[in-house]
């Protein structure tokens, strides 16, 4: 009888996940180890490997489904001496579980390809909706931990008998938000800019209550694990750290002529091209080493003060926010760090950072410029206390030398925490990064 | 036709259930037995024995009559009666399996079976080879048998096993049991009720030592109250066979004695059979002795499965029975098997007085680093006990503190076998205190206990 290949577990709270690529066709010989489809869930792509050794006999879950459950058959391995008419026999029949809600892809902009800040989570492990005022099947046992745990039960997943919410989904669930996905790593990939969805100012952490019914046709989509540590998180930061902005234009001229010889330069050498993002993180880690006292995480008892740059930059995914880190920018050369951004921006966007690579940082920058926003303000990114803001580089009237002139020019908000960045030194820094933009010479010396 | 879906290795408790719930799965399935249909269960374990014990307990309760107001002339017993329900009641439930068997159409094959690579198996009787099978999935389920101590050995005749234990042809004077577990204790309790002189060897330091350290106590001290002498923390270190006597070297704390009985009786667990299986010819790994297999009993030779006595513990009849079922279920492709969670099996001690019990004692639920609520209910606080005169018991309750949920059960007393499950129906929904809290259990019956345990481990207990 052929054997089941199943959707692996990639992790031990993944209920699904959706198998982006296979690797083998029908027919195909594999032996064990070899890499034979690419599974992606919410944090990572994975590859699964043949553990037997075999024919591919039939592939029953194609390429690009979406929300395919752990344990579902994907493919037949036939074994040796087995041939096709064996596939019959197996219980090859089965459907694929069906998906939850689509995941929607968003394409990064062409303009500038690896900066914006939207969507908060797209993707995730969201569970097919409930209507709302179905019955919840979960165990007594079940809906006392996932009270105690402060989950909502609704969103959960059921492993057991017909669905139903058995006490080790819940453990799943928990273990996910508590223990396997810490917080500051959900912190460094939730964080925070343009969020214009109302957060309601609930305490986190408390069974949810659902949303008033008018009459209003609706469909609900039950939450992911991540969207609603994000979302926690997020409530936290505006709620406990004091925000305050401060806005400045940055003239763009010289450095967008200094850019254009570079990158001239780059397509003779087939060196790296610098967008104007790379710009504004390596001044900005310039700026940060300068003025230590702006590189800062505030906690009860001590002030951190950093000693080096580690730079989160906001990369939006197909399946949400992420921010990947440039650490020790301020070493790094202009083409060292377009390079390496790229490399992140391009890992972010597969799924394939590794833990370290998007934990940490002690400054962001979320650049919305290519939307075509002016300017925002945006929400700092907790333990870190600044977070640069940036528009888009436009042509705008400027005054020089006493005259009305045009200009290529940005607005820059930077968002401080006030309980170790005041606004004369909130001021100082921003100024300082204007100066180094100003003066694009600077930042290469 | 020799072709089928399943074969299935052993027709004991493990191997017809999984023949009957293949069938019933469109499978077209043999089961092979060299023995009994029903296996030791049936044939030599929980059926016959309880028969036995059976016969003990109306005698003993005929003795007290008095207590109950009647009046009953000589009270006497005929040993070869007794033993002849025993084998009727077990020949009975065997023929019930084989008409069972036939009617799902399942195809049972008389002869010893034995693993011959993948899918295929082959069948001997009395050494010739009488068929050749080939499976798409095959079974192993050839359960346990009694373990021997080297030096020790059962001889059937002086030391006895289970098998002469159940079918003694004259009474022994005096009888030594060696092991406190579930099947010594039985025949502890038969041959003690009936008049023989009872002595009980636990290496130990207490009798039914996977019980509740309460429990154990209470039951030891009832067995001692009965007349039995019960010797804990000892060693048998030799035997001397004499013609119609055994003298038992006993050890304890460095201390030797020597006691001279009619008979032993050897119930120091069992052994799983698969010396003679095959396994050789297959891909099969054994873990402690075991085989090793997966949560849904799949071996590591794809298509070889195994259940029961053959796979790791509790070796416990019902639990092969079950794993018979998720592994034939999971065999099918059938959505939503789960795996057998091994907490909630729940185990039974047919002695006087029962136990019963499930999940964690208290012992090892500290250990597990649970904080833990415990609740008592002795059966003295119980109206229907009273009138039953069985006064003497308890209703023991662990507690998880923080989530309510109900770590273990311990019982001891009057039927406390049939009152188990109650508890483990509760855990198998996920109840917790409250659920069980607010269901109404019906007065006068001994399930009330199980009610006021649970208020007590929350300090509600009404009745005490």
């Amino acid at each position: 009888m052929p054997i089941e290949i199943l959707m692996p577990a990639l992790s031990p709270t993944m209920t699904e996940g959706n198998l982006a690529k296979w690797l083998v066709k029908e027919g195909d010989a594999v032996a064990a180890g070899d890499v034979m489809a690419e599974i992606e869930t919410d944090k990572a792509t994975m590859e699964l490997e043949a553990v037997d050794e075999g024919v591919i006999g039939k592939i029953l879950i194609p390429a690009g489904t979406a929300g395919v459950a752990v344990n579902t058959p994907i493919a037949l391995l036939l074994e040796e001496g087995e041939d096709a008419s064996a596939l019959s026999t197996a219980s090859a029949a089965k459907a694929p579980t069906p998906s939850a809600a689509p995941v929607a892809v968003m394409q990064p902009s062409p303009l500038m390809p690896d900066l914006g800040s939207l969507g908060l989570c797209l993707g995730g492990a969201a569970r097919p909706a409930k209507p709302a005022g179905e019955r919840v099947f979960a165990s007594p046992l079940a809906r006392r931990v996932a009270a105690s745990a402060g989950l909502d039960i609704s969103g959960i997943a059921g492993t057991g008998p017909r669905g139903r919410i058995v006490r080790a989904d819940v453990e799943a669930a928990k273990g996910m938000s508590d223990d396997e996905i810490d917080d500051d790593l959900l912190a460094a990939m939730a964080f925070a800019a343009a969020v214009k969805a109302p957060i309601p100012a609930t305490k986190p952490r408390t069974a949810s209550v659902p949303v008033a019914d008018y009459g209003t046709p609706f469909t609900e989509t039950p939450h992911s694990t991540m969207c609603k540590v994000i979302a926690r998180r997020l409530t936290e930061s505006k709620q406990t750290v004091p925000h305050f902005y401060v806005t400045m234009e940055v003239v763009l001229d010289d450095l967008l002529a200094l850019r254009e010889q570079i990158n001239t330069r780059a397509q003779k050498t087939s060196g790296p091209k610098v967008s104007v993002n790379d710009f504004i993180l390596r001044a900005s880690a310039s700026a940060l080493v300068r003025m230590p006292e702006a590189n800062v995480s505030w906690s009860d008892e001590v002030m951190r003060v950093y000693s080096r740059a580690d730079v989160s930059v906001a990369v939006a995914t197909p399946a949400g926010l992420i921010t990947p880190i440039v650490r020790g920018a301020e070493s790094k050369s202009l083409g060292a760090v377009s390079t390496e951004m790229r490399d992140l921006a391009a890992r972010a966007r597969d799924g394939k950072l590794k833990p370290e690579e998007f934990q940490g940082g002690t400054f962001s920058i979320s650049n919305l410029g290519m939307y075509g926003v002016r300017e925002f303000a945006a929400i700092i990114n907790p333990p870190q206390s600044m977070l640069l803001a940036v528009g888009a580089a436009e042509q705008r009237p400027v005054v020089k030398g006493g005259a009305l002139a045009v200009a290529h020019a940005m607005s820059l908000t930077l968002s401080c925490d006030h309980r170790c960045i005041d606004g004369a030194l909130g001021a100082k820094f921003l100024g300082l990064v204007k100066a180094l933009l100003e003066d694009p010479l600077s930042i290469l010396m | 036709m020799n072709s089928f879906d399943l074969v299935v290795i052993g027709a004991g408790p493990g191997g017809y259930v999984a023949a009957i719930r293949a069938a019933q799965l469109g499978m077209t399935v043999a089961v092979v037995e060299r023995a009994h249909l029903g296996g030791i269960c049936l044939n030599w374990g929980c059926i016959p024995t309880k028969a036995l014990l059976r016969s003990a307990d109306i005698y003993r309760e005929i003795r007290h009559a008095k207590d109950f107001g009647l009046t009953v002339g000589d009270v006497g017993f005929d040993l070869a009666a007794i033993v002849k329900r025993s084998r009727s009641v077990s020949a009975q439930l065997a023929a019930g399996v084989k008409h069972l068997l036939k009617k799902n159409k399942v195809t049972v094959v008389d002869g010893h079976g034995r693993l011959n690579g993948l899918g295929k198996v082959t069948v001997e009787k009395d050494g010739k080879p009488v068929a050749d099978l080939t499976a798409k999935h095959i079974i192993v389920a050839t359960g346990a048998r009694a373990r021997d101590l080297p030096g020790l050995e059962a001889d059937g005749k002086l030391v006895w096993t289970y098998r002469q234990a159940m079918t003694p042809d004259v009474l022994p004077k005096s009888l030594l049991v060696v092991g406190s577990g579930a099947i010594g204790i039985e025949f502890a309790s038969f041959y003690n009720t009936l008049g023989v002189k009872t002595t009980v060897i636990e290496v130990m330091d207490r009798v039914l030592p996977v019980e509740d350290a309460e429990i154990s106590a209470i039951a030891e001290k009832a067995f001692k109250a009965q007349g039995m002498d019960i010797r804990v923390s000892t060693n048998v270190k030799a035997l001397k066979r004499a013609a119609n006597t055994v003298t038992v070297t006993l050890e304890k704390g460095g201390k030797t004695e020597e006691i001279t009985v009619d008979r032993v009786i050897m119930a120091v667990g069992v052994v799983p059979n698969l010396e003679d299986v095959g396994l050789d010819t297959t891909k099969i790994q054994m873990e402690k002795g075991r085989i090793k297999v997966d949560a849904y009993l799949r071996t590591d030779e794809p298509g070889i499965h195994a259940i029961g006595d053959v796979v790791a513990p509790p070796w416990l009849a019902h639990k092969a029975s079950h794993e018979a079922v998720i592994c034939v279920e999971k065999i099918a492709g059938l959505p939503d098997v789960h795996p057998l969670n091994t907490r909630n099996i729940p185990g039974c001690t047919y002695c006087t007085p029962q136990v019963a019990s499930v999940g964690l004692s208290e012992a090892k639920a500290k250990e597990a680093g649970y904080a833990v609520k415990v609740g008592h209910f002795p059966f003295m606080g119980n109206g229907k006990a009273i009138a039953m005169g069985e006064p003497d018991g308890l209703i023991k309750t662990v507690f998880d503190a923080k989530t309510g949920e109900l770590l273990g059960a311990h019982m001891i007393g009057a039927e406390v076998t049939e009152l188990i499950q109650g508890y483990v129906v509760g855990n198998t929904l996920e109840t917790t205190e409250a659920e069980l809290m607010h269901t109404v259990f019906p007065h006068p019956t001994l399930s009330e206990m199980l009610h006021e345990s649970v208020l007590d481990a929350f300090g509600r207990a009404i009745h005490f």
